[in-house]
């Protein structure tokens, strides 16, 4: 094998292939690393002729905090706090990804209560996910009223977790064999009148906003990408699914006590901004059925079946495992050589992966398709770049 | 096809091809030398069909002086799961991309090139990821050691 050069962004840059077909002159643009569409610390450098996006080049890592590294100095409990950062509006998520990495690897037997809890509470944020992506996938169209919209009903899910686990977004309410503390005495109250409320607020997110003309033309056929060029370029979640591959972790291998409960799994046909748009918002109702089944009868039970405070040593060897969050598939690889600390740690994070898929769909593009399809993906910049 | 049968058939495609046991996964350890080869089966062989790369990742052995990649695989047609670890030396780490097969692949070398510097061949653009490009050594080895490392007093 040879070995190969090591390149540059400059290189990078001078090599981008020039694609003109018109005598327009091309220039590059640096969207971000401070655009507000992007969500976050992520900049992309556009080759453009003219208007026309004939290029992207990513470039990461003006968040790396370095996670991987940190996990191995830090016991296996701990790591769930680690996941919290990695992507924060879906902390619950990637707890219990982390956990059911460990607990798989210990051979730990969960009860039937901390499977349902862990479960309703992963869709009520799932749809708590789904409303922030919503409110903000409207202002990045131009559109701010869905913003105020989304936060609000937020604010409902925010309320009940906070009740219940004390934090607001970095949520450490998972652990390896439970959770930290049993559901509030008024939890199933409280989810119960948010289903209710949420229902009738769901059409009224399709009235405000789905059945906008603009919104339809500026979605419909922009930035497509087929199931089979999705799944070679590493998409998942939403993304995959919307391109007619209906790959869910929640069926195919399902965790927690998701193959108890009846739910649909929302696919396009087109794989284009409007496809990833509704695959979400069905996604909401999926979630709210889920919920609705599982919520009359929690089984009772402990919260916890591992005594706190014990060290965690899992056996020697390789362990994978993953779960599906509201944008893709989290995956937890680590490996163990019978310690307390792992002494490798590596997350497996869907954005990271989805970003990817973004240079098929927006070269031929306009940068407003570019700023749709962003938000479609529903970036989450710490996920990326850990 | 069960995990057994899985695993056999795919340590019959060549020799010295072993089953890893310490593994949550049906895992097999490839030799680096045949490991392009063997991937194009994976990919294309009708009894296997591994469309989807899920993931990569690399551990360092400093004791054994090998750097091993871990690579997931997963079929969406057949529905089976696939672990490979493939070793290469720690001093010139050189691997084969697997980026013609499975796109994905050139995203995640490039993590793997930014914090292990495992230098793969035939890659189209392999440069730093998340670190600045002029960033000296690899943190994610074990014996990386930088000025702003912090290290704990106890």
């Amino acid at each position: 094998m040879v070995n190969p050069e090591i390149s540059s962004l400059e290189k990078r840059i001078q090599q981008s292939p020039s694609k003109t077909e018109l005598n327009t002159q091309e220039y590059f643009v640096n969207m971000g690393p401070q655009h507000p569409s992007t969500h976050g610390v992520l900049r992309l450098v556009l080759r453009m002729d003219g208007e026309t996006v004939q290029d992207i080049i990513p470039v990461l890592g003006y968040i790396h905090r370095g996670i991987e590294k940190k996990s191995e100095s830090v016991g296996y409990r701990q790591q769930v706090h680690l996941t919290d950062r990695l992507d924060y509006l879906c902390s619950l998520m990637n707890n219990w990804g982390v956990s059911a990495a460990i607990e798989k690897a210990m051979n730990i037997e969960l009860n039937d209560r901390i499977e349902t809890v862990r479960t309703i509470v992963a869709e009520l944020q799932r749809i708590q996910s789904h409303q922030l992506w919503w409110g903000v996938f409207g202002m990045d169209l131009g559109a701010f009223t869905p913003f105020l919209y989304g936060f609000r009903d937020r604010e409902k899910i925010t309320a009940i977790f906070e009740e219940t686990i004390g934090a607001r977004l970095t949520m450490n309410y998972f652990q390896p064999g439970g959770m930290m503390y049993d559901i509030h005495p008024d939890f199933v109250q409280k989810v119960k009148e948010f289903i209710k409320y949420f229902r009738p607020i769901l059409k009224e997110y399709e009235d405000l906003f789905s059945g906008n003309i603009i919104v339809q033309e500026r979605l419909r056929n922009v930035g497509i990408i087929d199931g089979k060029t999705a799944l070679a370029y590493g998409a998942t979640g939403p993304v995959l699914r919307a391109s007619g591959i209906p790959y869910d972790l929640r069926k195919i291998e399902p965790y927690g006590v998701y193959s108890k409960v009846q739910f649909e799994v929302p696919v396009g046909k087109v794989g284009d901004c409007w496809d990833r748009y509704q695959v979400r918002m069905q996604e909401m109702q999926e979630s709210l059925k889920i919920i609705e089944q599982l919520i009359d009868n929690i089984p009772e039970g402990k919260h916890m079946v591992m005594k706190f405070g014990a060290k965690i040593r899992p056996p020697a060897g390789r362990f994978y495992s993953q779960i599906e969050t509201a944008r893709g598939v989290f995956g937890t690889f680590f490996v163990s050589d019978t310690t307390d600390k792992p002494y490798r740690m590596h997350f497996r994070t869907p954005n990271f992966h989805n970003l990817w898929s973004v240079l098929k769909m927006a070269p031929g593009g306009r940068v407003a398709d570019l700023v749709a399809i962003l938000s479609s993906i529903d970036v989450v910049v710490p996920d990326m770049d850990r | 096809m069960t995990k057994e049968e899985l695993l056999q058939q795919v340590c019959g495609l060549a020799d010295g091809m072993t089953i890893q046991e310490q593994s949550n996964q049906p895992t097999v350890n490839v030799p680096v030398e045949k490991w392009l080869s063997i991937a194009k089966t994976l990919k294309s062989d009708q009894r296997f069909q591994f469309d989807m790369l899920s993931d990569q990742a690399a551990i360092d052995w400093p004791q054994e002086n090998q750097i091993e990649l871990v690579y997931q695989f997963y079929s969406t047609s057949l529905g089976h799961n696939l672990m490979v670890c493939v070793r290469v030396s720690r001093q010139n780490p050189i691997a084969p991309s697997l980026y013609q097969l499975w796109p994905i692949s050139e995203w995640q070398e490039r993590e793997i090139f930014d914090l292990f510097g495992v230098r793969y061949s035939d890659h189209p653009d392999l440069r730093r990821l998340f670190l600045e490009d002029d960033w000296k050594g690899y943190p994610l080895l074990k014996d990386y050691k930088d000025d702003f490392m912090l290290e704990r007093p106890w």
